[in-house]
This record gives structure tokens, sequence and C-alpha cells, in this order.
């Protein structure tokens, strides 16, 4: 994502990252960063919980439109309202996808070599 | 704060070792130039939202079939949209939070709420969602996707663009 990013911000439109991995996000240059340690899927915190998705939304907002330089980044500080354990677990979807379950496949080894 | 507080450990070194794309490594830098209660905002989410019934989903049966491979098109998602008519194609994330509430991901209403109170100017009247599981290099993000999406946000006076990759 940080590649749209850098794309559209180099054709003169400014942009704001917000995202789960911010340490990734700074690692690959994306031009402004705002960190949240949220379970992947919710950049914008908890389904139905409008006061942590506009305190998301309003640092987004502020960072997009105040930083004054290239790399800025802020994290937002809010702890995840659910144990790590549960959250980690609610986030991946059922049935591994794709890339995982060919990795897994071949961590196992399916005997055709 | 922890970047990897909710990712799988065996998958850390992965993300942790990450440096820029050759030839993507420099400072890239477009002022922000209005002020904010007189911009137009417009999003950007990789959740793999479409309109069901209205646009295909993201490629989900090739990715099966190619697990490297991941859809690189884009949806152009209106404003406002009916957060029932969402679909979601994303085969790295449980899909029950962003569709049972979207705002999660694609924060349109918390944008227009922001404009109703004279914080933000306007909503654009199209966002973006792309389908954030993509094959290495990025070929086709890079020489069709993003041009795409570039000429998209122009076309309708985007001052500035939040993305927000799941």
């Amino acid at each position: 994502m940080p590649v749209l990013a850098r794309f559209i911000e180099g054709a003169g439109i400014p942009t704001v990252t917000v995202t789960m991995m911010p340490d990734l996000a700074a690692a690959v240059l994306a031009p402004r960063i705002v960190g949240v340690e949220f379970p992947f899927g919710h950049p914008f915190g908890m389904p139905g919980d409008r006061a942590m998705q506009r305190a998301v939304l309003e640092t987004g907002l502020t960072v997009l439109s105040g930083a004054a330089r290239f790399g800025t980044r802020v994290d937002v500080d809010i702890e995840w309202p659910v144990p790590r354990a549960a959250a980690y677990k609610s986030w991946q979807p059922e049935e591994a996808s794709p890339i995982v379950a060919m990795m897994l496949a071949s961590m196992k080894g399916d005997g055709t070599g | 704060m922890d970047s990897y507080r909710f990712l799988p450990r065996s998958f850390i070194p992965l993300y942790s070792q990450t440096e820029p794309a050759p030839g993507d490594d420099g400072p890239v830098w477009a002022p922000f130039e209005p002020r904010l209660a007189e911009a137009r905002i417009a999003l950007l989410t990789s959740a793999g939202l479409y309109l069901d019934g209205d646009q295909p989903p993201f490629d989900g049966e090739r990715e099966k079939a190619e697990p490297t491979w991941g859809d690189p098109t884009h949806r152009v998602l209106p404003n406002p949209v009916d957060p029932r008519a969402l679909g979601m194609m994303h085969l790295h994330l449980n899909h029950e939070d962003p569709l049972a509430d979207p705002e999660i991901a694609l924060p349109l209403g918390g944008l227009a709420a922001l404009v109703d109170e004279g914080r933000v100017g306007s909503v654009a009247p199209n966002h973006v969602s792309v389908m954030g599981y993509q094959q290495a290099g990025l070929e086709v993000w890079r020489r069709e996707t993003a041009p795409a999406i570039v000429e998209l946000l122009r076309d309708q006076g985007t001052d500035g663009l939040i993305l927000a990759p799941v």
C-alpha cells in the first residue's frame, strides 16, 4: 500500500497512510504515517465505536493537513480493548489464505517432493 | 507501539526487514495547500470492498489457484454508499467486522460528520478500494492501477487522500 501512497503523492496529491504496521510504512518511505496498534482489518478501530473511529480519522486528517515534512509519523495512543489472544484470533479468516495454506503444506511436506 | 502485535510471529521477519524498492527510495512530498475546512478529502481502502451486484468481486478464485497472485484491479466506490451494498473479497482477513461496520475500514460517515461540523471542506464524490494482498513487485499496481487512481483523484479535485491498508 505505501507504493500507492508514494505514487499518488508523487503525482501531486498529498497522502497519509493510516496503518497497523507503521514501522513497515516508515521503512518503505510513506510520506505521512499514522500508526494504530489494532488487529488487521480495523485501521479505524472497533466496529460501532464512533468515538474511537473519529479519534483515528481526526489524527489522520491532522497529519495529512498539518505535517511539515516528509516522513512525519504520529501513533494513536489507544489500546485495543480486547485481550490480544482473542483479537489475534478474530481478525484471521476462517480458512487459511491460499499462500499460508501453501506454506503450511510445504512445511509439513506432502510426500510428492 | 508494536507494529507487529497482531501479526503471526513467524511472519514478523518478512516485514521487519523490509527495505524501499530500488528506484522508489527517495523522499516524495506534495504540500497540503488548502485549509482543511476547505479541502476535499478522499479515502482509499485495501479491504477488497466492492459494490455487491454492481461490481465484480476481486478475483479470489484465481488467487486460490495461484497463491502468490493477488487481484491488482481497483473499484471506485461512490459517496455516499449504503454500507449494506458492500461486498468484501480478501482471503487474508475475517470479513465479519468490516462488513458489519465498514466505517472501520472506510470511514465515509465519519468524514461526512466532520464536513457537517465545518472541520473538513467536502467528501470526494468517489473513493477507491483495492485488495491488499499483491504479487511481489507490484507491477500492475505501478503500471495501471496507481495511474488510474491518480486520474480519478485529479478529475474530482481531491486535495488529500487517506489510505488505510488493512
